[in-house]
C-alpha cells in the first residue's frame, strides 16, 4: 500500500512539474546532438565515438536529475513525515527510485537508439545500446540516490554529489559503453550484458537500504 | 498496566554547536495529559520534539515508552508528529497530500471523512486546490486536519498555532483537549498556553525545568 501510494504521489508530482522530466532528456539529446557539429560529421568517426558519447551524456543526465530526488521533500518537511512514520523506509524509498526511473530513466532509454542511429552506429549495435542503457540507467539512479540522500541537507550539495557518485559510475560506464563497441565490431555481448543486469539487480535491491540510512544521517542533525 | 506512563525522559541532555540546549531534563508523561514546551526562540523546543519523534539521535540520556514497551509494541506505531514545516507538497492538493501521509501510517484515506475534517477547519471547497495556492494559515490547517483523521495515542505538534487566526487556535485547542480526554498524550511547542492545566517544560538557560 505504501509502495503504490508513494509511486502514485511521485508520478502525480512529476505530472504537475513536467520540467523535471524534460530537463534531463533535453540535456541528453542536446549534448549528443552537438558532437557531430563539434567533432566531425564523418560517419566512421562518429560510429567509433558513439557508444561513449551516448553513455557519458546519459550518465550526466542521470546525475543532473538525481540531485533533486529528495530535495523538495526535505525542504517541505515531507521527508520528516516519512522518517517518523512507523514503518521500514525500504518500501517508500524503493517506490521513489522506481518512479524516478520511470520518469527520467525510461525516456533516456527510449531516445538512446535514435541518438545511436543519428551517430551512424551500425544497426547491429543499436539494439545492444538500447538494452545496455535499459540495464544501466536503474543502476545509475540507485547509486546516485545514495549520494543524493547523503547530501540532501547541504545547501550546495550538487558538486559534492558528483564527487561522491562519479567514481561509482565508472564500472557501469566502462561496461555499458564497452558492450556497445563490441556489438559494433561483431563480438559476443551476452556476457557483459549479463554483468550489467547483475549490477542493476544488486544496486536496485541494496540501494534503498543505503538511501534510508543516508536520509536518517542527513536529517539527524 | 494502564497507569504506565506513555513517555518517560531520564536526564536528557542535548548540545548543539557547543551550546547546551538543555541538561538533565527528566519528565514523565501519562495518557490524558497535555504538555507544552515553552522557551525562547532557539531554546531547543524543536530539537526536543525531534528527539522524541526519533529524528534526532545526538543526545544523551534515556527516552523510553513504558506503556508501548510493556505491550511489546513499536512506540512509533502510536506516535504522530507534525513539524513546524507543514510537510505538504505545494504541487499537490490537500486530499492528495493527506492520502500519502495516511498511507505512511498504514491508513486509507476516507475521502468523505477527510472532506468533513477540512470543512470543519474552514477549508470546504479547497480540497482539490493545490496547496501552493493556499495561505500559510490554510496550509497549517490542512496539516492539522490529521488530528481528526488518525487514531494515535501520542501527538507531537511543533508550533501548531503558527499562522492560525483566533478561531483556528480555539478549534485546535478544543481538539487537543478532546484528544487528551480520550486518553491521548499531547505534546506541543508554542508560546501560547492551552487553557486548562497544561503541564509545561520550560527550556532555555541551562537545565530546563518542568513545571
Amino acid at each position: 500500500m505504501t509502495f503504490t501510494a508513494t509511486l502514485q504521489r511521485e508520478l502525480l508530482l512529476a505530472w504537475r512539474r513536467p520540467a523535471e522530466i524534460i530537463n534531463p532528456l533535453f540535456f541528453f539529446v542536446m549534448v549528443t546532438a552537438l558532437f557531430p557539429l563539434g567533432v566531425s560529421p564523418q560517419p566512421e568517426l562518429l560510429a567509433t565515438i558513439a557508444p561513449g558519447v551516448v553513455w557519458v551524456a546519459a550518465l550526466l543526465a542521470v546525475l543532473l536529475s538525481v540531485d533533486g530526488l529528495f530535495r523538495a521533500d526535505h525542504d517541505s518537511g515531507a521527508l520528516e513525515q516519512l522518517l517518523s512514520a512507523p514503518q521500514n523506509l525500504y518500501v517508500p524509498v524503493l517506490a521513489k527510485l522506481v518512479a524516478h526511473w520511470l520518469l527520467t530513466g525510461l525516456p533516456l532509454v527510449l531516445v538512446a537508439p535514435l541518438l545511436g542511429y543519428m551517430l551512424h552506429l551500425p544497426s547491429a549495435a543499436i539494439g545492444v545500446l538500447f538494452v545496455a542503457v535499459l540495464l544501466g540507467t536503474p543502476t545509475m539512479i540507485a547509486i546516485g540516490a545514495i549520494g543524493a540522500s547523503l547530501t540532501v541537507s547541504l545547501r550546495s550539495g550538487g558538486i559534492l554529489l558528483s564527487l561522491l557518485v562519479l567514481p561509482l559510475y565508472v564500472p557501469v560506464l566502462v561496461f555499458g559503453a564497452g558492450v556497445v563497441s563490441y556489438a559494433a565490431k561483431g563480438l559476443p555481448v551476452s556476457g557483459v550484458l549479463a554483468l550489467l543486469a547483475a549490477m542493476m539487480l544488486a544496486s536496485f535491491t541494496l540501494a534503498p537500504a543505503a538511501v534510508a540510512a543516508g536520509l536518517r544521517i542527513s536529517t539527524g542533525n | 498496566m494502564t497507569d504506565l506512563p506513555l513517555l518517560q525522559a531520564d536526564q536528557l541532555s542535548c548540545e548543539r554547536d557547543d551550546r547546551v540546549l538543555f541538561e538533565a531534563l527528566s519528565f514523565v508523561a501519562h495518557a490524558g495529559q497535555i504538555w507544552q514546551l515553552a522557551g525562547a526562540n532557539g531554546a531547543g523546543k524543536t530539537t526536543l520534539m525531534r528527539i522524541i519523534a526519533g529524528l534526532h539521535g545526538d543526545f544523551s540520556g534515556r527516552l523510553s515508552w513504558p506503556a508501548a514497551q510493556a505491550r511489546n509494541e513499536d512506540p512509533r506505531q502510536q506516535l504522530l508528529s507534525i513539524g513546524h514545516r507543514s510537510g505538504l507538497r505545494s504541487e499537490l492538493t490537500p486530499l492528495e497530500n493527506l492520502r500519502w501521509w495516511l498511507a505512511l501510517h498504514q491508513a486509507e484515506l476516507d475521502v468523505a471523512k477527510a472532506e468533513q475534517a477540512l470543512a470543519l477547519l474552514g477549508l470546504a471547497g479547497y480540497e482539490t486546490v493545490p496547496v501552493a495556492q493556499l495561505s500559510a494559515g490554510q496550509t497549517r490547517r490542512v496539516a492539522l486536519s490529521l488530528l481528526w483523521l488518525l487514531d494515535k495515542s501520542v501527538w507531537l505538534l511543533d508550533e501548531p498555532f503558527t499562522a492560525l487566526d483566533a478561531d483556528g487556535v480555539a478549534l485546535i485547542e478544543g481538539r487537543l483537549r478532546e484528544l487528551a480526554d480520550n486518553g491521548a498524550l499531547v505534546l506541543y511547542s508554542s508560546h501560547h498556553r492551552v487553557n486548562g492545566e497544561a503541564r509545561q517544560i520550560r527550556l532555555g538557560n541551562g537545565p530546563g525545568e518542568v513545571l
